[in-house]
């Protein structure tokens, strides 16, 4: 079997003096996509923010592919092939569509083909090239977001619920999004609430209770146990689409 | 004094530290007894100096050591309650009701102000309130050179001040132990009484229940927030607290000095020094308060010849002869400042209660 | 950084109109001042000597304003590095006093610009030290952030006294830089221009730098949310020290014409001016270049204005300023830094 790409061993996360993380074991095995599920303050977004070094672990180890990741700098997990689409507060209201765009790309330069191939399945973004990320709705930032983190190829997408308040139209075109990284070996960790939209997409799937794993598996499996849904999740996924 | 009495004074805030408490009771008693183990104007200028700044340096560490707000308002309540005695007494003769009189109309403007300042800038953050409070004194500082008649400008005013204050007055006809009894040492003795008494106080507010709030939200406002306190309420009567005992600290100096002047009451030296001693005596600690404030006005005023000896003896190396002059003397304090804020945030009194445990 | 990648835009979408308002104060503000104060060569002089008084404090300002919106810092020892500038000048300057007194006007803003350099070079290395061996250790800390910055400014003073002595040093105009542009009855100070001038350019220079080029593009995302700067993988600490040791050598650039404006150096001068530095940077609103400049040519206009009509209200007019400013918006002119 395949090394996980990224895999958390007994971490644990402190804010303050809340203990968030307590004990997490995760492993994301290397391409497709991994649906990190689970109710509200189960420390899914703590999870992604702990592995992008935006919080400091204060025990456990994270490793990506197979590197020790735990002590680094976020800079440094980001140039290790790690991006992050965090739920809020993603792009920079103040900079153009097309400087958010610029800053995803270290190169300083966009690649017209990459370019292309992301307007493809965001064809928005073309219209509001040069608006102001701030003045845009909450779905074109979430594509704005999305796009900024696949400029360049990156190994490992950590997106954070990325069709929270959006319009079904537009969750259709993440839909999109999602099924071309895939097939493109990125490999996406992706926390959700809506469970319908990684239902379809996602390969396994692991659900989070209290600050640590309390199941993981193929989504597949997952997807057909309505029982064990119910009890994870309090909620059923409905008949496949 | 029984044991229960000390705890009771002290407000159960006991030094814990055999150095410590030396060093508390020698400032008390040293204090109490000056003008007679001295002799000259000059040490007892330095004594009262002491005493009045051993109050004024505890109030603003109720602020920056307990509340964790820094203000640079503080030398203007200080100026406030010198000017308000100093005016009063300059334009109603030179009576009790005078002093009264202009301390009762200070202290009220001194909480008009606090209470402005303390329910308008402390919805903001720190660093905006600290250069609000800046500017505000700032203003006021201007302020008060500009209305010359009235505060007398840029030289400041003297005053006389009652009677019984007053040098030529004599309580008892025969000198003690090398000192005539009179009314400097009248007033000596009230500056000495009251500034023990505002400490006191001070020791008081700080180890009540208001105090500990007060600790709680300066660790942690979000905490105490979500506990039910309610915490603009209580920096604003933290900040009108200090304010006060600043106005009170300031008539106290204004009797002994019989004058009043912007660069003595109201400049940005004495915001400087009162930062540097709270700093260096231990943030939130009210000894560091007293024993801080000591050290620095004795070097300020003795040490200082001790440099000047240094940097004739340098006078071959110009650069080290010129920063040991004395007029230097900012400068160590202000490397002593930045040691201190870096390596030893809670001071010497945290080293010596540390150490003595 | 090539827009062929996109065709041309197609849809147009109505988005939020641009904040005009702020720009209008000023020019608002000084024509409404023309029937107040009566004669029209007087209030020539007043705009002017306020305009140039404005953008040297504008120039000291930037730097403060914009370390703020990145780093979260506020150095309360700003006003050292003033005092450090216009020291250092005199470095430069007095070598240099032969082509300050010349007579052509080129070998005279030679010398100045020369003065500039040095001062910027000095004024830079200085707040790198401060940087180093001061901010580092407190971000984040803003209790201590204060203390430490204002320790350090009472040092860098203390240490100019030893080096240049504590009593006021002159440092006089060149010849060409003195006197005024006579026309009619409306008379303008050379030096004054000249002020003018250096902060139009240090203006320009700054909005060029922050909307054209990349460093300016990760400053001002950094200004709007850093961490996220750092999860696309760009090391911004580092980006930190530079804007410290501009904002520095920015304040030594203000810190040369102040000196030259007055023609007298003592070591607190940077104390002085740092009050109404930090009320023009509020007023600005934190983080925000644009209005830092908008509010030093207001601040600065008013205060001549009301020296001129109303001396004894001079002085407290930078106050009445900001809270007229504050009561408008509360977060400054421009709010920027999301904190």
């Amino acid at each position: 079997m395949a090394e996980a790409l990224l895999a958390l061993s007994g971490v644990h996360t402190h804010i303050a003096q809340y203990h968030i993380l307590q004990g997490v074991d995760l492993e994301v095995p290397s391409g497709g996509m991994t649906a990190l599920l689970g109710r509200n303050g189960a420390g899914k977004t703590t999870t992604l923010r702990t592995v992008m070094g935006l919080l400091k672990a204060s025990r456990g180890a994270l490793r990506f592919e197979g590197r020790d990741i735990a002590a680094l700098a976020t800079p440094e997990i980001a140039r290790a092939g790690i991006a992050y689409v965090p739920e809020s507060m993603a792009v920079f209201s103040d900079l153009t569509v097309r400087e958010n765009l610029v800053l995803g790309a270290r190169q300083a330069k966009l690649d017209p083909q990459r370019m292309e191939w992301i307007l493809a399945f965001l064809p928005a973004l073309k219209k509001f090239w040069n608006y102001r990320a701030g003045d845009l709705s909450g779905g074109q930032k979430q594509m704005v977001a999305i796009a900024r983190a696949i400029v360049e190829p990156r190994r490992l997408l950590l997106v954070d619920e990325p069709t929270k308040g959006l319009a079904p139209a537009i969750v259709q075109g993440l839909v999109a999004a999602f099924r071309e990284l895939k097939a493109t070996g990125t490999t996406i960790l992706l926390v959700e609430q809506n469970v319908t939209f990684v239902r379809s997409l996602a390969d396994s799937v692991a659900v989070m209770d209290d600050g640590h794993i309390v199941h993981a598996g193929p989504m597949r499996e997952f997807a057909a146990d309505h029982a064990l849904q119910e009890r994870l999740l309090g909620l059923a996924m409905g008949a496949p689409a | 004094m029984s044991v229960p009495m000390i705890r009771l004074l002290l407000s159960d805030d006991l030094p814990r530290s055999r150095i410590l408490a030396v060093l508390l009771v020698a400032i008390v008693v040293g204090l109490g007894v000056a003008p007679f183990v001295t002799s000259g104007p000059r040490a007892l200028n330095a004594a009262a100096t002491i005493c009045v700044f051993i109050v004024l340096v505890a109030s603003y560490d109720l602020l920056l050591g307990y509340t964790g707000i820094v203000s640079f308002a503080h030398t203007m309540f200080y100026g406030i309650g010198a000017y308000g005695v100093g005016i009063a007494l300059a334009n109603m003769g030179p009576t009790w009701w005078a002093v009264f009189s202009g301390l009762a109309t200070a202290l009220l403007v001194t909480l008009v102000l606090a209470l402005a300042i303390g329910l308008v800038s402390l919805r903001v953050r720190a660093l905006f309130f600290a250069m609000i409070t800046l500017a505000v004194a700032s203003a006021f500082g201007v302020l008060a050179s500009q209305l010359s008649d009235f505060t007398g400008g840029e030289d400041g005013r003297t005053f006389t001040v009652p009677e019984a204050l007053r040098p030529g007055y004599r309580l008892v006809e025969s000198a003690f132990l090398g000192r005539d009894i009179d009314g400097r040492l009248v007033t000596y003795y009230i500056v000495y009484s009251c500034s023990i008494a505002l400490f006191l106080l001070l020791l008081r507010v700080v180890n009540s229940h208001f105090g500990r709030v007060l600790l709680a939200i300066r660790e942690n406002d979000f905490r105490a927030e979500s506990l039910g306190y309610r915490t603009v309420v209580y920096r604003t009567l933290a900040n009108c607290i200090a304010a006060l005992v600043a106005t009170l600290a300031g008539a106290l100096m204004a009797l002994w000095l019989r004058y009043v002047g912007p660069k003595t009451m109201l400049s940005f030296e004495v915001m400087t020094d009162i930062l540097l001693i709270v700093v260096i005596g231990g943030m939130g600690r009210m000894y560091g308060a007293a024993i801080g404030t000591t050290l620095f006005i004795l070097a300020q005023n003795y040490l200082q010849s001790g440099m000047a000896r240094a940097s004739e003896a340098l006078a071959a190396v110009p650069l080290l002869a010129k920063a040991l002059h004395p007029d230097r003397w900012m400068l160590w304090m202000g490397i002593l400042f930045i040691a201190c804020v870096y390596y030893f945030p809670s001071g010497i009194v945290g080293r010596l209660r540390g150490a003595g445990k | 950084m090539s827009d062929a990648i996109v065709p041309a835009a197609s849809v147009e979408l109505p988005g939020k109109a641009p904040d005009y308002a702020p720009l209008l104060l000023v020019p608002a503000v000084a024509i409404a001042m023309i029937p107040l104060v009566g004669s029209f060569p007087a209030w020539v002089t007043l705009t002017v000597a306020g305009l140039a008084m404005g953008m040297m404090i504008f120039i000291m300002a930037s730097g403060l304003t914009l370390v703020f919106g990145l780093m979260d810092v506020l150095n309360f020892g700003h006003g050292a590095f003033v005092s450090v500038g216009a020291y250092a000048a005199t470095l430069a300057l007095l070598p240099l006093a032969g082509w300050a007194s010349a007579d052509s006007i080129v070998t005279n803003l030679a010398a100045v610009a020369f003065a500039i350099v040095v001062a910027m070079a000095a004024t830079g290395l200085v707040g790198w030290v401060f940087e180093r061996l001061l901010v580092r250790a407190v971000y984040g800390q803003h209790l201590r952030q204060i203390l430490i910055t204002m320790g350090g400014a009472i040092v860098t003073e203390q240490l100019l006294s030893v080096i240049w002595g504590p009593d006021p040093i002159p440092l006089p105009l060149p010849e060409t830089l003195r006197g005024a542009f006579v026309m009619g009855d409306v008379a303008i100070e050379k030096y004054r221009l000249l002020a003018v001038a250096v902060g139009l350019a240090v203006f320009a220079a700054m909005f060029l730098v922050l909307n054209r080029t990349r460093i300016g593009l990760l400053i001002r995302a950094g200004v709007e949310n850093g961490p996220m700067v750092e999860a696309l993988g760009y090391r911004i600490r580092r980006l930190f020290v530079g804007v410290f040791v501009a904002g520095s050598a920015l304040a030594g650039l203000g810190g040369v014409l102040w000196g030259l404006y007055r023609e007298m150096l003592t070591p607190a001068m940077g104390g002085e001016i740092v009050v109404m530095v930090f009320i023009v940077i509020i007023i600005g609103g934190l983080g925000s270049v644009g209005g830092c400049f908008i509010g030093a040519l207001l601040t600065a206009l008013a205060a001549n204005y009301a020296g001129f009509l109303a001396p004894k209200l001079a002085l407290a007019s930078n106050i009445l300023v900001m809270v007229a400013v504050l009561l408008w918006r509360p977060a400054g002119l421009y709010a920027v830094a999301r904190r």
